[in-house]
């Protein structure tokens, strides 16, 4: 009898000292951000362009997480990017939804200098900060920052922003994939 | 005899140097136009400091670098600059880079050359910026900016690369042929910056011809020939250091660190050239070799369009194309416009007659004999495995950047895969994920601070309206002289309303002290002016109350108008 309960004392004692331990971690080794939407955020190009319906990459991230939002709603991440959050969220690919916006060409934003009055409207607009000027003064876009959100060209007053497909250059040319071509074979039995 | 080494695997494909080597250098004839590119070594394109009009001598700066791994380029002979502008450019891509357009005048004049004599006692920093400002740069392909390499003190052994192992190409053989004295007098001086314990030239044993002649020019200079085995591609700087110096350079880390740093053949005579004569380098040996009449080396003008030097060795026929370096590693350029850069060693003209098409590539029946062939020890065929799966971080693990792309993979292949076009496919699309991925980093970033930054500028104005109004309170308090209170608006809409209320108890009392009146004075004469006099009374104390409410609104309005004001800016 004793035995037994020496047992269940033992037992109760190291579960109590156990339990101390995890909830001792738990608190020490604390994570404060969801490590899910910064995974998903990672996956994301960061155009902070809304196309989603969200105000950026982040509350579209946490949109994913919460199970609110689709994992196809993102037109700058192109279907490389749903296969990548498909494989992250252990979920379906999903193509674009007929109808909604599609990926396009990679595009700079380019302001025609000579038709900009210098309202500012872009500069706010801009996510990234990637236009330069001040009241009244031309504006530019500083072309290396810039993620094509098209987000300055809406609130152009004068409609002097366009978007430029990026052309590849010596440093960003890359090799395509290999093709095997097909050579159809001649009938020779006639 | 030195004890050499051996590294893995290496093929042997057909040599067709012998072709090319029959005659001696040709001085080749100046074309009517000079396309210059200013993409002429591993960094960003160089800057011309040129206009178009101009007129430009031999050996001029043309173009200064931009960044570190850039190189400046120079006018290859005197004459005028008649376009700067986008031209073809030898590339696989066939993209067009900026170029200086010189029409030469015939007279070849140079500019003021300024040898430096006495390099034995000059500071090594001096001739490291005498050979950036002369635009020497890795003419072994690499086309890396000399001056960095040789930035490089207190070496073990310098190697000198003169191993030229690809088939076709003779230029470098050529060249340890003919001017193997110019080549010493480079590597003397590279020994002087670097200060190795010993020099080695590593030169293949199909060249006895070359051997010889540097045995002869090197004779008293400590510096030691050494006849390797011919095999491809001993030519490659990390073998031809194992081959010599039995060191294997690991991945992730440079010879240097090793103690060991190499140079081309050709490269070291254009240091020479450089410091000792003057010169910058405005030409380079090319061999002209395949299907032309007469196959030979050239020493050809930075600029001169590929067409041309074909057409001077007699293009034949059946050519289809024009290769840019050897069969294993060159490339087909899309446009023979394009003037030759400081990398083009050779041109082969193509025609199935000399380099006959590949035959359509087979399933890969895993043989291993690309393992066996990579002198890097990869395993070629899963490195194709995952590149054409697009596993690209799988290749990535399997040390893809590790594959320096030189095809005896390609060349063994029973299957006639093309496998190092896969290799270059994956690292392109690997290269590309990794500037897309470090531009959303930097686009996350840049939002993330402008969030912050909208944040903070909203906080910092609202604070900022709130002293302003604090002060303005305190300015209306000291006008109206009232004691500063500290906290002006909350206490004085307060005074305002007790002054109020004290009016209309003082009026409710008056009105009580008129009735108690009126009825004493009812008992004693009930008619009469005394009720009219109470009237009046009541009306005086309503008309007080009443002026003391409007004083107090009075004071209470700016308060309020503050208070509206900053409930405004908190909603904005």
């Amino acid at each position: 009898m004793s035995a037994i309960l020496t047992a269940i004392a033992l037992m109760a004692l190291i579960a109590l000292a156990l339990g101390a331990v995890l909830g001792y971690a738990s608190v020490k080794f604390r994570v404060e951000a969801d490590p899910l939407v910064e995974k998903i955020d990672a996956v994301l190009p960061q155009t902070q362009c809304g196309q989603c319906g969200h105000p950026g990459c982040r509350p579209y991230a946490q949109a994913i997480a919460d199970g609110v939002d689709d994992i196809n709603k993102c037109p700058p991440g192109g279907e490389d990017g749903i296969r990548k959050l498909a494989e992250l969220l252990g979920v379906e690919y999903k193509p674009f939804d007929e109808g909604a916006a599609q990926p396009k060409p990679r595009a700079v934003a380019v302001i025609d200098e000579a038709n900009c009055i210098g309202c500012t409207l872009c500069l706010q607009a801009c996510p990234v900060d990637a236009i330069l000027g001040a009241a009244k003064q031309m504006h530019t876009i500083i072309a290396s920052e810039c993620t094509g959100c098209e987000l300055c060209i809406a609130p152009c007053p004068v409609d002097c922003i366009a978007m430029k497909p990026l052309e590849p250059t010596l440093k960003t040319w890359k090799w395509g994939e290999p093709v095997i071509r097909i050579h159809p074979v001649e009938d020779t039995r006639a | 005899m030195r004890a050499l080494y051996d590294f893995n695997g290496g093929v042997h494909p057909p040599e067709h140097k012998a072709i090319s080597t029959g005659t001696p250098i040709r001085q080749a004839p100046v074309p009517p136009r000079l396309y210059v590119p200013m993409s002429q070594s591993l960094g960003n394109a160089a800057l011309p400091c040129v206009a178009v009009g101009d007129t430009v001598l031999k050996g001029q700066k043309i173009a200064e670098p931009d960044g570190r791994l850039s190189a400046a380029v120079h006018a290859p002979t005197s004459g005028r600059v008649v376009a700067i502008a986008p031209h073809a450019y030898p590339h696989p891509s066939g993209l067009s880079e900026l170029a200086v357009v010189i029409e030469p005048d015939g007279r070849d004049a140079w500019t003021e050359r300024r040898p430096v004599a006495d390099w034995r006692v000059r500071p090594a920093g001096e001739l490291l910026a005498r050979l950036a400002e002369m635009g020497v740069v890795g003419l072994g392909g690499a086309v890396f900016p000399t001056h960095l390499k040789a930035a490089a003190s207190a070496l073990d052994t310098l190697v000198i690369n003169g191993a030229e192992c690809e088939p076709f190409i003779s230029c470098d053989d050529m060249l340890m042929r003919e001017r193997a004295g110019g080549i010493v007098d480079g590597i003397r001086v590279l020994a002087h910056l670097t200060q190795p314990r010993e020099v080695l030239i590593g030169v293949e044993d199909n060249k006895p011809e070359a051997i010889a002649a540097l045995r002869q020019a090197c004779a008293g200079s400590g510096f030691t020939v050494v006849a390797v085995p011919t095999k491809y591609p001993s030519g490659g700087a990390k073998q031809l250091i194992r081959i010599l110096t039995g060191k294997a350079v690991p991945h992730g880390t440079r010879s240097t660190e090793m103690g060991v740093q190499c140079f081309n053949v050709a490269t070291a005579y254009s240091v020479g050239r450089a410091i000792v004569h003057g010169e910058p380098v405005i030409s380079r040996i090319v061999t002209l070799t395949g299907d032309v009449e007469r196959p030979h080396n050239v020493e050809a003008l930075l600029g001169t369009p590929v067409r041309f030097l074909i057409e001077y060795a007699g293009r034949r026929a059946g050519v289809d194309a024009v290769l840019m370096g050897g069969p294993m590693m060159g490339f087909a350029l899309p446009d023979e416009d394009a003037g030759i850069t400081k990398a083009s060693n050779c041109l082969i003209a193509k025609s199935p007659a000399v380099l006959p098409p590949r035959p359509a590539a087979m399933p890969c029946i895993r043989c291993g004999e690309c393992a066996s062939a990579c002198p890097v020890e990869l395993q070629p065929m899963d490195l194709y495995w995952f590149a054409k799966a697009k596993n690209f971080g799988k290749a990535q693990e399997w040390h893809l950047f590790d594959c320096i792309e030189c095809g005896a993979c390609s060349y063994v292949c029973p299957s006639q895969i093309p496998l190092v076009d896969y290799y270059r496919y994956a690292k392109g699309e690997i290269w590309a994920a990794e500037h897309d991925k470090k531009a959303a980093d930097r686009a996350r970033a840049r939002h993330e601070f402008r969030q912050f930054r909208l944040e903070r500028d909203k906080s910092e104005k609202t604070q900022r309206l709130a002293e302003r109004a604090a002060i303005k309170e305190k300015e209306l308090a000291a006008s109206l002289g009232q004691p500063a209170a500290p906290a002006p608006r909350a206490a004085e809409p307060a005074v305002a309303d007790d002054d109020a209320k004290k009016a209309a108890i003082q009026a409710a009392m008056e009105r009580a002290a008129a009735r108690k009146a009126e009825k004493q004075t009812g008992e004693a004469a009930p008619a009469g002016p005394a009720p009219a006099a109470a009237l009046d009374d009541a009306k005086k104390a309503a008309i007080q109350a009443a002026m003391e409410r409007a004083a107090a609104r009075k004071a209470e309005k700016p308060a309020a108008r503050d208070a509206a004001q900053q409930k405004d800016d908190k909603e904005r």
